[in-house]
């Protein structure tokens, strides 16, 4: 591995670690996609930047480009608090139309200059090493690298200084404003450090990946965890994982680095949304399968409570009076004859004293719909677990 | 050049004529689906449909080796339709929210999309260039046989439309109620998620991936606020969509350098504008003025009362008063106490004022009156 490579996978590092904490709180409160409306609209800033200074690694570039991305997120709000359009319907109004700008600004002016539209959407991260900082002939490493380093500690000194703040207003904002902070302040704040983020990272990794490295590692962690401090470290993990496993697949496949970031980061994804153990696809279907096996139990236990007769217990009058299919209702009195809830005798099927107590708890629970009263029905079943 | 020299040659150049013709065609399909877009809260859907298309392209490039436009969009439509299934799964089945999961499948379709195309240019065999006019979109590679399959499609969507109106209506507004009439609100709802796909797919190729999404909302945000009746926006909608499709061919072509798509979503953004503005009924501008309205009639009527106040407790109502003990009362001005007079409901003369019958009546039922009038 040379030093080039090394240098690679450390500011893709960096620059996931920058996204993953403003994202985390995005993807909270649900303005993931204000995330995609500032790394498009960075463009009109950035275009003019240029124009001012004439040079593509000039500060103010950073500067105009993170005003051009707080200016989208208060044209944003504006629009909305007109009430003329839908929440959403803003934000699709607002960034194609700032995109548009720089597009147009760059294809009339800037034609013979190294700023297209391709680099700002891809990035390129295998230069980023060749644009070193000097400083009287000293080479102080990648410009990028230094840049993104500040943004990440700016980015994480905030987050432990008001960490507070952050979680009660991010989950309960009627709490935090009682408490004294001012919920438009943090707001505007969450949104200039993504705003800076945005840009800082984007130099080096393109406009998109930016959106992925923000709710994609965001979004995974929230399907593991309910804990916030958990969740910004899981994502600070998938993003660091997919920065390095990314870089190694586009080194093995030689192509766009950020496209293959961007994949891992989806493929870590689709295994989480599929395998997850609350959350997951998988598990959500089989609690869904086993709920209804229980519905279809507690049915047949008070049907059999309801009836003495014996013509009504009879295992094939059954399978015509619940009206289900025959495969169903084998399944769920194999079920209650393991759990020892009944007794077949001659075809006669009745309860036993733990089916008969069970059943009665359950009629307690369904006439008076107090909780205490699952609680020890709660051991025996899945279902009013929640 | 001109706009008189651009409508000259709109009817004798082959090629511009083409391509604002399918310009035109795609602002139409789009607004029309675009306001159901919209209306259902799903207006990002087309941004991240749009993105999620480009691997599609890509991978369709793989497998075929051909860059026929419509095998491309084939391969964009079934991915941008996986993309808009699975952010239906992700929305229903996990507790992720609908951005979440729009930025996610944008984003993570995009940049594997990318990916692709990195790697389809680095293939030492093929002949790859112009799979990226799809990120922006290249009107002028619109060709007639183009044409006439967006026409085809736009009339095809526009038949099931009109078959399907009352269903997709009653889902927009009341799902529920849709629902219990015993409609099939899945198949419904698919039908216009997939048309919507279709019409995403069928601009790809003239305003590009980033871009599409603004083809879809501008137009029917703008005409929006112009009605409460979904058949009228649907209409104005497609009407907007296809003037800006128009109007940005021709600025575009009148000016060297400049993209087709960009200037068309700026267009459609200027309606969008106007729109706010200008709207009789939900304009910011009328808004205002109403607003200021109120106000004075307000600031008027209780200068009003506190008069009435003063008058009633003499026997004759037309007793005059100074003007000076109004100074001290908080909405009174020298304009409104003229304006008073102008409506004869006092007399004014000199430092002196007096109450006349008509504005004693009217005070007496100010706020009587008012209750009817919200009645």
């Amino acid at each position: 591995m040379t030093s080039a490579q090394l240098e690679i996978q450390l500011i893709a590092s960096l620059v996931a670690i920058a996204c993953a904490i403003p994202g985390t709180f995005l993807v909270l409160r649900k303005m993931a996609l204000i995330s995609d409306a500032i790394s498009h609209s960075i463009l009109p800033g950035l275009v003019i930047g240029f124009f001012i200074t004439h040079d593509l690694g000039s500060p103010l570039l950073i500067i105009m480009a993170a005003l051009s991305g707080v200016i989208t997120v208060v044209l944003v709000e504006f629009i909305q608090k007109t009430k003329l359009v839908k929440e959403d319907t803003a934000i699709g109004l607002v960034f194609p139309a700032m995109f548009s700008i720089g597009v147009i600004l760059i294809s009339k002016n800037a034609n013979d200059i190294h700023l297209d539209t391709d680099v700002v959407l891809l990035g390129e991260l295998a230069f980023a090493p060749f644009d070193r900082l000097l400083i009287d002939g000293m080479d102080f490493g990648p410009k990028s690298l230094w840049t993104i380093g500040v943004i990440l500690l700016i980015t994480l000194s905030l987050l432990f200084a008001f960490f507070k703040e952050l979680k009660i207003s991010t989950f309960d904002a009627g709490l935090a404003t009682a408490l004294g902070f001012s919920p438009v302040v943090l707001h505007y704040g969450l949104m200039s450090v993504a705003s800076v983020t945005t840009v800082g990272a984007f130099d080096a990794v393109g406009a998109i990946l930016v959106v992925a490295l923000m709710i994609a590692p965001a979004a995974t962690a929230y399907l593991l965890t309910d804990n916030l401090k958990k969740m910004l470290l899981l994502s600070v993990f998938f993003g660091v994982f997919s920065a390095i496993s990314g870089y190694w697949l586009a080194h093995w496949l030689d192509a766009s680095i950020s496209g293959s970031m961007t994949t891992v980061l989806g493929m870590v994804f689709l295994l989480v949304y599929l395998f997850a153990p609350k959350r997951g696809l998988f598990s959500v279907l089989y609690r869904n399968k086993q709920q209804q096996v229980e519905v279809s139990l507690l049915t047949f236990l008070l049907h059999l409570n309801n009836h003495t007769e014996k013509s009504e217990r009879h295992i094939n009058h059954l399978n015509e009076h619940i009206n289900w299919q025959k495969v169903r209702s084998k399944s769920v009195v194999d079920l209650a004859l393991r759990n020892n809830m009944i007794t077949i005798d001659k075809s006669i099927i009745s309860l036993t004293e733990k089916g008969k107590s069970f059943t009665d708890k359950a009629i307690d629970y369904i006439i008076t719909n107090d909780d205490s009263k699952i609680e020890s029905i709660k051991e025996d079943f899945f279902l009013f677990r929640g | 050049m001109s706009f008189t020299e651009y409508f000259e040659l709109l009817f004798n150049d082959y090629t511009l004529r083409t391509i604002s013709l399918g310009t035109a065609i795609l602002g139409a399909i789009c607004g029309m689906l675009g306001s159901f877009a919209v209306l259902r809260k799903q207006s990002l859907l087309g941004d991240a449909i749009s993105h999620a298309a480009l691997p599609g392209i890509a991978i369709a490039f793989l497998i075929t080796g051909t860059k026929e436009t419509n095998v491309l969009l084939i391969g964009a439509l079934i991915s941008g339709l996986i993309g808009a299934f699975w952010i239906r799964g992700i929305t229903r089945r996990t507790h992720l929210k609908s951005d979440t999961a729009l930025g996610l499948i944008l984003s993570i379709f995009f940049g594997f999309g990318m990916l692709l195309l990195t790697y389809i240019q680095k293939q030492p065999n093929a002949n790859q260039a112009g799979l990226d006019k799809f990120l922006f979109g290249q009107a002028a590679t619109l060709l007639a046989r183009d044409v006439w399959f967006m026409a085809t499609v736009t009339l095809v969507c526009l038949l099931v439309l009109l078959l399907f109106w009352k269903e997709f209506k009653i889902l927009l507004f009341d799902a529920d109620y849709a629902k219990t009439l015993g409609f099939n609100t899945k198949m419904i709802d698919i039908l216009i998620t997939s048309f919507i796909v279709l019409a995403i797919v069928l601009g790809l190729q003239t305003v590009g991936v980033v871009l599409m999404s603004a083809m879809l909302l501008a137009p029917a945000a703008a005409a929006r606020q112009w009605t409460n009746s979904l058949g009228i926006m649907v209409v104005l909608a497609a009407v907007f969509g296809a003037t800006s499709g128009v109007v940005g061919t021709a600025i575009s072509a009148s000016q060297n350098n400049l993209s087709t798509g960009p200037v068309i979503v700026l267009v459609a953004a200027t309606f969008v504008i106007l729109s706010f503005i200008f709207s009789p009924s939900r304009g910011l501008l009328f808004r205002q003025i109403r607003f200021i309205k109120n106000r004075k009639d307000l600031q008027l009527h209780k200068t009003l009362a506190f008069m009435f106040d003063i008058a009633k407790r003499h026997e004759n109502i037309s007793h005059p008063h100074a003007v000076k003990i109004l100074n001290n009362f908080h909405g009174y001005t020298k304009k409104s106490l003229s304006k008073l007079e102008d409506k004869e409901y006092i007399r004014v003369e000199g430092l002196m004022w007096e109450m006349t019958e008509k504005g004693y009546d009217f005070a007496l039922n100010l706020y009587n009156q008012q209750v009817e009038e919200n009645d």
